[in-house]
């Protein structure tokens, strides 16, 4: 036992240091106050949670989470098709299918939207070819703006969804969906009452990736959005950066870490619920 | 599979999503051979814009920080995570959900948050921002990915395999030395390119804790996508691409297959 | 005969469930002995003791006189063919079969001479540089076997080694398992719950239940003295009567017999009970006879053999007869 609490160790202690402390020193931050010039000053204070339920804010703050909840719905509608698709693909084509499609989630955000930029922009590639065609006279605002923002942060999250539920659809018992045939049910009810239900812990944990990444994107706002995109990571971004108001800028990022680990903390309790009841079964077999 | 409306429809509809996740990164490489200055009109076929990337000071300089933070970051973070590994998949002891908590959430945490974090530890601690903290950065968001990577490697090992070592009179290096390891490899490996990958195509957590001389790679990209567009930019965000993709191609040929094995054990 | 292993005294806490509560046991050399009983009885908790995989809560282990309670299994002079075989899949079977010399750091020369022996006597010299994945199960049994086999170990545990295998595998195994054992002159210790298996090849039969040892004899004494109602169920098929409170009475299929109701030549002890013929199972060479006693309901098995004066068919009516002799009484 001594061994295994040596090996782990200086892994846990770097994540302590690196990880643990930073939090709770963003934490204190949090309840600070600044000079004029972006000195942190550590007196205790609620003021930047305060300033955070200000009329403007709070109107950010919705805006970001209904843009991750709408993120998260269509990343949904277009990954699940897609990951049931790759998991009715012949055995040997299922692997190099499924890194067909983790392969972009490995390049980062940036260049991703950067993409998305160089085809949507006035001089980009849509605009140009329309102009060629003649189908416009002048260049469409393609950029720039919130439908540009959420098609660029289902581009960068969709393959946080299909992933989870491709894993969820490859671990269902396909024997379950023979015995729905075998009792009368047509292909899509077959899908409907067997196959979605138990895929819905694959759809859960997907949720749950992107709408927690969705919360905190800054890059995708940044670049696609512009000056006039306000979530709240551009937010924090812009505390740390420009406005050197760290211990606002903190208190937003608490606020973001909590909703994040709240939802994380909810979901574990509903697998676990899950798994109880699959366990009990088994003990009393 | 069965040959009907139903799966055809499905199969042009998920390649129908999978061009859209191409497209653009399609796009992105071609242009970045588009002789043109002004992006969207096709003029002809150059390496130029590659060639000036060569000759780019500022460019080769953020490649070079980019490929030491990488390597270093990498080497560090797979044997602190291949060590955290074993001693996960091995041992229980009374903590365990608790460190595995602690483990897996530098994952589930938002990106910006831990950068940030990062960029408050080191300046309430005095400590300048650079190449070191980059390194420090890096270490500490790649490893839990190559723990999960490693572990998952271990995971499909059979528990017997090391008790039979003992059993054979192999003491515990020597079991580690000729049969956990070996086993492990694979999984160890491809942490390291998953670390690797990571840390070369990071923007967010480097964002925040670069320093004024430290540019990395993504970095410099970012600072030219807000200047201005410049075919520069096309040509080395496909270069990266690139890179990325042959890394993670490799480590994914080096991970242990979940449907076959699964398949197997039935 | 000289004493090979030695357990003392041992018990087996996980967490806070008493898995054994008390155990002494001692093994001869060159013994074969089985740990019988059904799944989570302990028996191979209980191996893996000897092995050294484990350690008792409390209590002490010989092995050829020497306490080796605390020795770790690298230090222990056993081998073990596991359950799933265990075989080093990124070596061959050569290389799986020379790793414990290796580790012991036997000669180059002595190792391939004990190798190519070994090789030989389970019959696997064509499959030297296979790769486990490549072999059948079978052959993937006998490479364990060989593993350990290899090394000399005083004693050789077996954890229900012909588990995964087919019917009749199985038994050709048990046999070459049993003259292997009978050949070398080696203590094996072997864990199934295969009564059949333990009847088939053991010297000795431990028969456990709940962490506890029910009955330690030869095959035949346990088969037909069982000391309990739980080994008399656990062995071959047995039908019950309560006597009273404190005793059963115990009698095999295949003493039990059937007589019919109006029978009037009594040359056999009169029927203890009667009933009604309610199936007639085909079994290859016995028919099982089911028997609904009157005013019970219980059913009782009786065999008859296909060459028997009389082939029973349900619903007639008959009597159950046997010899004093043949029934056991039994506890509880």
């Amino acid at each position: 036992m001594r061994k295994g609490k040596l090996l782990v160790a200086p892994a846990i202690s770097w994540l302590i240091f690196f990880f643990g402390v930073p939090m709770l020193i963003v934490i204190a931050v949090s309840f600070a106050s600044r000079t004029p010039y972006g000195q942190v000053i550590f007196n205790f204070t609620l003021a930047n949670y305060q300033r955070f339920l200000e009329p403007l804010y709070i109107r950010i703050f919705v805006d970001t989470v209904f843009t991750a909840l709408l993120t998260t719905v269509i990343t949904f509608c277009l990954g699940y098709p897609l990951a049931y698709c790759i998991s009715k693909l012949p055995h040997k084509w299922q692997q190099p299918g499924l890194i067909l499609v983790m392969i972009p989630f490995w390049i980062n955000f940036l260049i991703r939207s950067y993409a998305w930029v160089v085809i949507l922009r006035s001089q980009g590639l849509i605009n140009t070819l329309l102009l060629k065609l003649g189908w416009i006279v002048q260049p469409l605002p393609l950029l720039y703006n919130d439908y540009a923002v959420m098609l660029g942060m289902v581009y960068a999250l969709l393959p946080f969804m299909v992933l989870p539920i491709y894993v969820s659809i490859e671990q269902l018992d396909h024997r379950l969906l023979e015995a729905a045939s075998d009792l009368g049910a047509k292909p899509f009810t077959a899908f409907r009452k067997v196959t979605f239900p138990l895929t819905l812990p694959g759809v859960a944990a997907g949720s749950i990736l992107v709408f927690i990444s969705s919360l905190g994107m800054f890059v995708v706002p940044d670049v696609m959005g512009g000056a006039k995109s306000a979530l709240i990571g551009n937010l924090i971004q812009n505390q740390f950066l420009s406005a050197r108001d760290w211990p606002f800028g903190s208190a937003l990022s608490i606020v973001l870490a909590v909703l994040a680990l709240v939802l994380i903390v909810l979901y574990y309790k509903a697998i676990q619920k899950q798994e109880g009841g699959a366990n009990n079964e088994e003990k009393l077999a | 599979m069965k040959k009907n409306w139903r799966s055809s429809a499905l199969f042009a509809y998920s390649l129908a999503i999978l061009a859209f996740l191409y497209l653009p990164l399609l796009i992105l490489t071609l242009y970045s051979f588009n002789d043109s200055r002004i992006n969207a009109v096709w003029t002809g076929f150059t390496f130029k814009w590659y060639v000036a990337l060569l000759h780019n000071q500022r460019v080769l300089e953020a490649l070079t920080n980019s490929l030491m933070i990488a390597a270093v970051s990498t080497f560090v973070s797979t044997i602190l995570g291949t060590m955290a590994a074993l001693a996960l998949n091995r041992y229980t002891y009374k903590y365990k959900a608790v460190i595995n908590g602690l483990l897996y959430l530098p994952i589930l945490i938002p990106e910006i948050v831990m950068g940030l974090s990062l960029l408050v530890l080191f300046s309430q601690t005095s400590v300048p921002l650079g190449k070191v903290t980059l390194i420090l950065a890096h270490i500490t968001f790649c490893l839990s990915f190559v723990i999960i990577t490693v572990n998952a490697r271990l995971e499909g090992m059979h528990k017997d395999l090391e008790q039979a070592a003992s059993d054979l009179y192999a003491t515990p290096w020597q079991t580690f030395r000729y049969i956990t390891f070996p086993l492990a490899l694979p999984g160890i490996v491809a942490g390291a390119l998953i670390a690797f990958t990571l840390s070369i195509d990071d923007f967010v957590i480097s964002f925040f804790v670069a320093g004024p001389n430290s540019t990395t790679l993504p970095l410099y990209v970012y600072a030219m996508v807000k200047r201005g567009i410049s075919p520069e930019i096309n040509a080395l965000s496909t270069v990266l691409m690139f890179a990325t993709i042959s890394l993670i191609i490799i480590a994914q040929v080096l991970q242990p297959q979940h449907t076959s094995s699964k398949k197997e054990k039935e | 005969m000289k004493e090979m292993v030695r357990l003392q005294g041992i018990t087996k806490k996980f967490g806070n469930n008493l898995i054994i509560p008390h155990i002494d046991l001692t093994i001869a050399d060159g013994e074969f002995i089985t740990l019988l009983g059904p799944s989570g009885c302990g028996k191979t908790t209980l191996l893996r003791m000897i092995a050294g995989l484990e350690e008792p809560t409390s209590g002490q282990i010989f092995l050829d006189n020497e306490d080796v309670t605390t020795f770790a299994p690298y230090k222990r002079d056993v081998n073990m063919v596991f359950q799933n075989y265990a075989l080093f899949p990124h070596m061959n079977v050569e290389e799986n079969i020379r790793f414990g010399l290796l580790m012991k750091k036997v000669p180059k020369e002595k190792q391939n001479e004990r190798i190519d022996q070994v090789l030989y006597l389970t019959q696997l010299e064509d499959f030297r540089t296979r790769r486990p994945q490549q072999l059948s199960g079978g052959q993937q049994q006998r490479v364990a076997i060989a593993r350990a086999l290899v090394n000399n170990p005083k004693v050789l545990l077996l954890d229900e080694p012909l588990g995964a295998l087919d019917y009749q595998l199985r038994k050709n195994l048990q046999l070459e398992l049993k003259n292997l054992q009978r050949g070398l002159g080696l203590t094996f210790v072997y864990v199934t719950h295969d009564q059949e298996e333990a009847l088939t090849m053991s010297d000795r039969i431990v028969v456990m239940n709940a962490g506890r040892i029910e009955q330690d004899s030869t095959p035949d004494n346990i088969y037909h003295n069982p000391s309990s109602k739980f080994v008399a169920q656990f062995i071959g098929e047995s039908n019950f009567f309560d006597l009273d409170k404190e005793n059963v009475l115990a009698i095999r299929p295949e003493k039990l017999n059937i007589c019919e109701e109006e029978e009037e030549n009594f040359l056999h002890p009169l029927p203890e009970y009667y009933g009604t013929v309610v199936d007639v199972v085909f079994y290859g060479t016995i028919d099982k006879v089911f028997v609904r006693l009157d005013n019970s309901n219980q059913t009782v098995v009786a065999y008859q053999y296909f060459d028997d004066v009389k082939r029973w068919s349900p619903d007639e009516r008959v009597g159950i007869w046997w010899y004093p002799q043949d029934a056991v009484s039994v506890k509880p």
